[in-house]
């Protein structure tokens, strides 16, 4: 189907996308070598915020280095905080109460919609079609209101602490996501019969940039972009953390391996992420935040820990050594959306330009969380 | 030739469900605020940077421990006090916070147990210059009291 007419290979020429392209949302470089509308070798070229996260992790305590985990995906910040904690905790053996780990995951599953919401008006957006990122924000909007009211910010929270939380959620905290839920299943149906069924968006998406299991293998993609070219791995099933196993939750797998495919998972999670946020509202216990005694000091012993945990974005991954200091010897960040996008570079060869900016949409990248 | 004209029409059709939508969204309520004329009050919660709190007097509850100081992960706060004469407890005399490089975070007013700091609702803080965000913490607060 995408197969470039023949030309001379001097006759291609060399396109500079970003590092400011608009349909980036970040500060991305892709240098493209095209031959007419076509694609012939695209390469990435990364780096531009990057900001030293893993170098501070070894140079700050560690919950000096709390704040920084929100820093590396603004999206869906929360996901990386609680990997963070939960590593840490399991490293220096930090027992959390029920109530706060039942907390923590409706925290992160609403800003998983919150992420995901976004992601659907600026990929929409990318497309060519501006009403839906402003609904998207709208209902974003709600997401943003509870969490502010809880944790004290509404992009890069500093919510999470080792064994709990910055502050307990409030009555009006659950009676705004127990009316946020029909709310957002009513604007889902909405989103699928303004977006979804649109003939032009279909036409832009159907077939386009298959993506092998075997490419996504060899990558490590996760997250959408794997479960829409029918890999069924979720973190939270797989390796299941926190208080994951006690909900019932499905995960969206398609196998159609296009960019239509990845855009089906991700408006199906939004879903699975609501269902999940009204099981922990329903099953919400009472009880402490904090464990009783707070630990003061922490100095997990020496040894060698990892942690993944499934955030908006894919399997996020966290490896800690500890030589027993107050600062860790290394930590490691494993960011999703740094094996999401290198499989751009071989797979849009031979696709049309326009078709890549879309495949790329459907990437969901958020490029400060690949420089880090 | 029956598969071309059914696209047409469905997708013809698609086109017109999504302009419905719209159309009635169109008649909707306003939902946006127009700042600057108009602004929302922030969240009890709300963090913006931290400011210093009272005591009855008007005075700093602050007891010049440091432990704010230690605990922020970007050196933000400097802070100084001294002994009064014939006084036991320390009286801060400085208190500096350089938001430039603020997070944030709440580390410094978590770690004091003084309840002498806490966040402020300030979120107006453009400026074109980097010295605005040089914020004198005691200062403010004698303004305020004033
Ligand atoms: S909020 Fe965090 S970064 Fe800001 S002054 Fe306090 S400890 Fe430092
Ligand atoms: S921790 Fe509290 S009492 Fe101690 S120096 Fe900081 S503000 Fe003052």
């Amino acid at each position: 189907m995408n197969s470039p007419i023949l030309l001379q290979p001097d006759e291609t020429f060399i396109l500079n996308v970003g590092p400011q392209h608009p349909a980036t949302h970040g500060v991305l470089r892709v240098k493209m070598e095209m031959n007419g509308e076509y694609i012939v070798n695209a390469e990435t070229v990364i780096g531009y915020i990057h900001r030293m996260h893993e170098k501070m992790g070894e140079l700050k305590t560690y919950p000096q280095f709390l704040m920084n985990l929100s820093r590396m995906d603004y999206l869906g910040a929360l996901g990386y905080s609680h990997g963070h904690v939960l590593l840490v905790e399991k490293a220096s053996g930090i027992v959390v109460p029920e109530r706060a780990e039942y907390i923590r995951a409706i925290m992160v599953e609403l800003n998983r919609i919150a992420s995901h919401l976004f992601w659907f008006g600026a990929f929409v957006m990318d497309l060519g079609g501006f009403s839906p990122l402003m609904y998207a924000l709208q209902d974003r909007e709600h997401i943003l209101d509870m969490l502010e009211a809880v944790t004290g910010s509404r992009l890069t929270y500093c919510y999470f602490r080792f064994g709990g939380l910055y502050n307990d959620v409030d009555d009006d905290f659950i009676t705004a996501a127990r009316q946020f839920i029909p709310r957002m299943r009513k604007s889902m149906k909405k989103y699928h019969k303004l977006v979804t069924g649109n003939i032009i968006f279909r036409k832009r998406l159907e077939g386009i940039a298959p993506l092998s299991k075997e490419m996504c293998r060899k990558y490590g993609a996760s997250s959408a972009v794997a479960r829409g070219s029918g890999i069924n791995f979720d973190v939270r099933k797989n390796e299941p953390y926190s208080v994951y196993p006690e909900f019932d939750f499905d995960v969206p797998v398609y196998h159609e391996c296009d960019s239509l495919a990845r855009y089906m998972v991700r408006m199906d999670e939004i879903e699975q992420s609501l269902r999940i946020v009204e099981q922990g509202l329903d099953k919400l216990p009472g009880g402490p935040i904090m464990p009783d005694k707070k630990p003061k000091l922490i100095k997990p012993p020496v040894g060698d820990y990892y942690q993944a945990v499934e955030t908006a974005r894919g399997s996020f991954g966290i490896r800690l050594v500890s030589d027993g200091g107050k600062n860790p010897y290394r930590l490691k960040l494993r960011s999703p959306t740094y094996s999401n996008m290198h499989l751009f570079d071989e797979a849009c060869r031979g696709m049309m330009i326009m078709d890549a900016l879309a495949f790329m949409g459907s990437l969901d990248l958020v490029i400060p969380e690949i420089d880090r | 030739m029956v598969a071309y004209f059914t696209e047409i029409f469905t997708g013809l059709m698609s086109l017109f469900i999504g302009m419905g939508i719209t159309f009635k969204e169109f008649f909707k309520p306003t939902v946006t605020v127009s700042y600057p004329y108009e602004t929302l009050t922030m969240s009890a919660r709300y963090r913006g940077h931290i400011e210093l709190v009272e005591n009855e007097e008007g005075n700093s509850q602050c007891v010049v421990c440091g432990l704010c100081e230690k605990a922020c992960p970007s050196d933000c706060i400097t802070l100084a006090g001294e002994k009064p004469e014939g006084g036991k407890k320390k009286v801060l005399t400085k208190y500096m916070l350089d938001f430039t490089k603020c997070s944030l975070c709440g580390s410094c007013v978590e770690s004091c147990s003084f309840g002498a700091i806490t966040f402020s609702k300030e979120y107006n803080l453009a400026s074109t210059k980097k010295e605005d965000f040089y914020f004198d913490l005691l200062k403010r607060l004698e303004e305020r009291n004033t």
